[in-house]
């Protein structure tokens, strides 16, 4: 055992000199800021558009008293709800019908109010209307209450803690940690599909086979794949912090997940791990009988739909703790470190979290093994019975 | 790591068989190399040298037979002890040439910082030294291949294992190649290597395996080989014809004006005799020890010593 993990040491080293002292891997790390470099710019763009030209506008085609009595009443419901959350109105002649108004080239009314505020009348297409009638009958009855619509005062207490927004918050917590650790999973894992390629491309295997057992080829190309995307999330996760204090409005607080925060990012860490290297050894056991980068390629496709079932079955028991399905998501080793980081959001006990980890542990070994044999049977053609090769030692 | 006990064989093969499909690669191959020896695999292309030196290695398993490898029957528990160069060559293009070194010795156990030091200078000592800090891929084809051999051996091992080592070398670094494998043997290195050339093997080895469809054909000393033909007598005389024709062998040949024949098994005496009583008028008379590749005609057949020819002049042609 100390022998192959020294043999995987010696590839990991090599790896990850290789990839890490490579010009490319400064684009690796500048890739993922890019997307949320073009998100932040188009975002803050959505808002404006979304803040002004996309609210709907809503014509008065009534006398000028009514028209402003709907106004008015518009006007102090916006105190009180946000203008976002009502249309615009914009006054309109009375002639000629509305339904003439609304059929011409430059009409910009999505529907025309007619009438008077105590009988308004609608008139637009069906989704309009029914879209629009909610916020039109609650315009025109303040405008009738008018001077008699009193705002009633809402009297805060305030309290240091709330279970409900406590258990909302770590639930979010949950989510975003299991959506941060399959991001950044299937980002990096794969990477590992191609990782044999080289090696087979440039006739090296032979050398490694020969000088080690294939287990510690795999598990060092794993071991330095891990590595290189620690030095990856540092950086983003640094660059992201960065970001987070320089945008964070004063006063603001993240909820405290149910485990502790040291603890919760000590264990999304590991569950990362967990999570990188299950994939990562299935990757390249399928990436090691793949003869060319082409065959990786077509491979990649049906891999990455299969993580994102994975991910989906865990995100579907995130806020069912304790239910079968969840049961299930914190069994099954591909979804268990997804199902953990949500379950260390919510429960503080961390004994589950102790067993899991082993439980992941095992699978990557047998996952190992397993593409090892595949390995040995299809690339170098060698090996007999499948349970003897299994359970072989490494050294043969 | 010269100095452990050595076994009396360091490498063992026994009812050795290697198949792929339908095919019998390895078809019960026998074994046995001397501890210290320089031993040569001969045989075409295609013979099963390569899959009998993998099956050896470990790198592929045998369908049937058992193995040793300086003793050890899990052959990878000896890759500390053992150089392997395999017949299809292959650096990481990006890797300079010392580290490139480094990392094959630091596969079998040599710390790297060592294996710098060392690889440096064997490059220095073979003349390469500018090239240690260079990749692999601006290094031309032969460099590239000392450069593979260097990490071949930077760890010391007890056996150097090369497979086909002479392939795409010139003339000048075969040379070197053979000095080297021959200092080596000198430390007490067992070398086993694969060629389909016969004079590299005759030149090298002491003992040699034939191999020839999968099997072995003959297993021995090049000079046992060469032994199993008589020698071959060379005789001009001035004389064409008279009764001491009676006395040359019934398998004699005539060519370019001489006479060649199977030294007669009563020795040469007897015909001399004839030959001088009879007034042949002897011009010369010379005895030739047939070569390796005499032998390996007769014991692999005339169709795989073609193959193997054909092999050397379209290597060389590459």
């Amino acid at each position: 055992m100390r022998e192959m993990m020294r043999a995987a040491f010696v590839i990991a080293r090599r790896d990850f000199t290789a990839v890490v002292l490579s010009r490319t891997f400064i684009l690796f790390l500048l890739g993922p800021l890019f997307p949320i470099v073009i998100g932040m710019a188009f975002g803050g763009l959505g808002d404006r558009i979304s803040s002004t030209d996309l609210r709907p506008v809503v014509g008065l085609a009534m006398p000028a008293a009514d028209a402003a009595r709907m106004e008015r009443a518009q006007g102090r419901l916006a105190e009180r709800m946000g203008e976002k959350a009502l249309p615009v109105l914009r006054r309109v002649p009375e002639a000629p019908a509305p339904r003439v108004q609304l059929a011409k080239a430059d009409a910009d009314m999505v529907v025309i109010v007619s009438g008077s505020p105590s009988r308004p009348i609608i008139t637009g297409q069906p989704a309009d209307v029914q879209r629009l009638e909610g916020d039109i009958s609650l315009i025109a009855s303040a405008a009738m209450a008018e001077r008699s619509l009193h705002m009633v005062h809402v009297e805060p207490q305030i309290v240091a803690t709330s279970v409900g927004a406590q258990t909302q918050g770590r639930l979010i917590i949950g989510r975003i940690a299991q959506i941060v650790i399959f991001f950044l999973t299937i980002l990096l894992a794969g990477m590992i599909l191609s990782n044999l390629v080289e090696e087979k491309t440039n006739k090296i295997i032979e050398i490694l086979a020969a000088a080690v057992p294939v287990d510690a080829i795999f598990l060092g190309k794993l071991m330095a794949m891990l590595a290189m995307s620690f030095v990856g999330i540092a950086f983003w996760g640094g660059t992201a912090f960065a970001v987070f204090l320089a945008l964070k409005p004063p006063g603001a607080g993240l909820p405290e997940p149910a485990i502790g925060w040291p603890v919760f990012l000590m264990l999304a860490v590991i569950y990362f791990a967990m999570a990188y290297t299950l994939l990562g050894s299935l990757f390249l056991g399928i990436g090691a009988q793949a003869a060319t980068v082409r065959e990786v390629q077509t491979l990649n496709m049906p891999v990455t739909m299969g993580q994102m079932l994975i991910f989906f079955f865990a995100t579907y028991a995130v806020d069912k703790m304790g239910s079968p399905p969840e049961v299930a998501a914190v069994i099954l080793p591909f979804s268990s470190p997804f199902a953990m980081i949500a379950r260390a959001a919510q429960v503080d006990s961390l004994w589950p979290h102790l067993l899991a980890i082993g439980w992941q542990a095992i699978w990557v070994g047998l996952i190992i093994r397993i593409g090892v044999l595949l390995f040995r049977r299809h690339v170098l053609k060698s090996g007999g019975g499948w349970w003897k090769q299994l359970f072989r030692s490494a050294t043969g | 790591m010269i100095g452990a006990p050595t076994p009396t064989y360091a490498v063992e093969g026994h009812g050795l068989v290697k198949t792929f499909g339908d095919f019998r690669a390895v078809d019960g191959i026998d074994i046995a190399v001397p501890a210290g020896s320089i031993y040569g695999v001969l045989g075409p292309n295609g013979a099963g040298k390569t899959t009998l030196l993998r099956t050896l290695l470990g790198i592929v398993d045998p369908d049937e037979g058992r193995r040793t490898l300086l003793g050890d029957a899990a052959p990878l528990r000896q890759a500390r002890n053992v150089g392997y160069l395999p017949e299809e060559r292959g650096l990481y293009p990006s890797m300079k040439a010392c580290e490139a070194v480094a990392f094959m010795g630091a596969l079998r156990g040599l710390p790297l910082k060592i294996g710098r030091e060392r690889a440096r200078a064997m490059l220095a000592d073979y003349g390469m030294g500018a090239a240690a800090d260079k990749p692999i891929r601006a290094l031309s084809k032969g460099m590239a291949q000392t450069v593979q051999l260097f990490g071949t051996i930077v760890h010391e091992p007890r056996l150097i294992v090369l497979d086909e080592p002479f392939s795409g070398l010139d003339a000048f670094n075969q040379g070197k190649l053979e000095a080297l494998i021959r200092e080596q043997a000198k430390r007490g290195v067992t070398v086993l290597f694969s060629t389909h050339v016969i004079a590299h093997a005759e030149r090298l080895c002491e003992r040699i395996a034939i191999v020839a469809s999968g099997r072995v054909r003959f297993e021995g000393t090049v000079a046992e080989a060469r032994d199993r033909l008589r020698p071959q007598v060379r005789l001009r005389t001035r004389m064409s014809d008279g009764p001491w024709r009676h006395a040359l062998p019934a398998e004699t040949l005539a060519d370019d004006g001489a006479w060649h024949f199977p030294l007669p098994l009563e020795g040469i005496e007897p015909l001399l005799r004839a030959l001088l009583d009879g007034n042949a008028g002897i011009e010369s008379l010379s005895i030739e020890r047939p070569g390796l590749h005499d032998a390996f005609v007769a014991i692999a057949g005339e169709a795989a010593a073609r193959q193997m020819q054909d092999d050397q002049t379209q290597e060389e042609a590459a």
